[in-house]
């Protein structure tokens, strides 16, 4: 790393490439489109709704890897962040 | 014992055709008794880049539809008489062959040879089935681009799927200078995302295209620096270690004022 690169906050092309390849490899690799995630996502979202008010904007839903014990090296994982704005009152 | 090795890689232009020539040329002068076989249906390129275009008669179809025999097929190199030729046909499509068919041929090819290359068509149709159909171990070429490595990625998915485990890596195209200013993926960066084991690194390199002009593979030319690439490769295709190649010429702050001053007289 030279100094200009030390001081300058702008990630280096090859680490732009390095982070979009991992992504979309994730993505080839259990043969999930963005589209079924968005569609995904917007069933997550009416579930979630019925019990709880949630941040839509600041929800994060994608698909990453994980390491496992079971199976050999990393799996696929769905990973949800999803922040809660308050509970509904529900009906038992 | 003999081995079929497949040169494959997914996306087009990342230097299977290269890779094929150079290792089979290299595989020769290591005095082993070698085939390479252009599987590149209807788009052969092998030929030019050996330098034996002028030398075709038969071709591949015709071995395999039976109009000639092997012997009369195959095309002796012009610098080993060790290394022989197997073109494609121009004119017919990639179905014109079956994978049972090239299964048979190669395991005909085995009983003469010591090395089968085997060079592999772009895409994951029916010619890379046909191309790994005989094959024993698959060598993925790929460069440090976005789109190549996730076509490689692709393409050792399918591998794995045709038993054909434990791929390994040609990573083609390196530009040191690149890598050094962070716009360019390092070997480490690809062999991490594609969890492959590494066969070798060649760099970017002018002699490839000047090799290709002559049609004499860059691994017979002693001052060309991917030549020296595809020697190691060579190498440890015959099972010995020899360490991956350092690609910067001038590193080291005492190399740099050294080239300063030598710049300077």
């Amino acid at each position: 790393m030279d100094l200009f690169s030390f001081f300058s906050r702008k990630p280096s092309s090859k680490d732009v490439a390095k982070d979009r390849l991992k992504l979309v490899l994730i993505h080839d690799r259990v043969n999930c489109s963005t589209q079924v995630l968005e569609m995904l996502k917007t069933d997550i979202i009416r579930v979630i709704s019925n019990y709880m008010e949630i941040d839509e904007e600041e929800l994060d839903i994608q698909i990453t890897q994980t390491e496992t014990e079971s199976s050999n090296g990393s799996v696929p994982m769905l990973y949800a962040n999803i922040p809660i704005k308050s509970m509904r009152k529900v009906q038992m | 014992m003999s081995e079929v090795i497949v040169i494959t890689s997914g996306k087009g232009g990342v230097g299977k055709t290269t890779t094929s020539a150079n290792l089979g040329t290299g595989l020769a002068m290591a005095g082993k008794k070698v085939v390479m076989i252009d599987a590149d249906i209807g788009l052969r390129n092998l030929d030019v880049i050996m330098g034996l275009e002028n030398r075709i008669v038969y071709d591949l179809i015709d071995v395999i539809e039976g109009n000639c025999r092997m012997k009369q097929a195959l095309i002796r190199d012009k610098r080993y008489d060790n290394l022989f030729l197997l073109p494609a046909a121009q004119t017919k499509d990639k179905d014109a062959v079956s994978p049972e068919q090239m299964n048979k041929l190669c395991e005909s090819l085995k009983e003469e040879y010591d090395y089968i290359i085997i060079d592999c068509p772009a895409g994951i149709e029916q010619g890379f089935k046909n191309a790994i159909a005989g094959a024993d171990r698959a060598v993925v070429v790929t460069t440090p681009e976005v789109s190549a490595v996730r076509d490689a990625d692709r393409i050792i998915g399918l591998l794995e799927a045709n038993e054909l485990k434990n791929p390994i890596l040609i990573l083609n195209r390196i530009r040191v200078d690149m890598v050094k200013r962070g716009d360019m993926m390092a070997m480490d960066d690809v062999t991490e995302i594609l969890a492959i084991d590494i066969l070798g690194i060649v760099p970017d390199d002018e002699s490839i295209v000047i090799s290709a002009n002559k049609g004499e593979p860059a691994v017979t030319d002693p001052s060309s620096k991917a030549g020296e690439a595809y020697r190691n490769i060579t190498q440890r295709v015959l099972g010995n270690n020899v360490p991956l190649m350092d690609l910067d010429v001038d590193k080291g702050l005492l190399n740099k004022i050294k080239k300063f001053f030598k710049n300077g007289n």
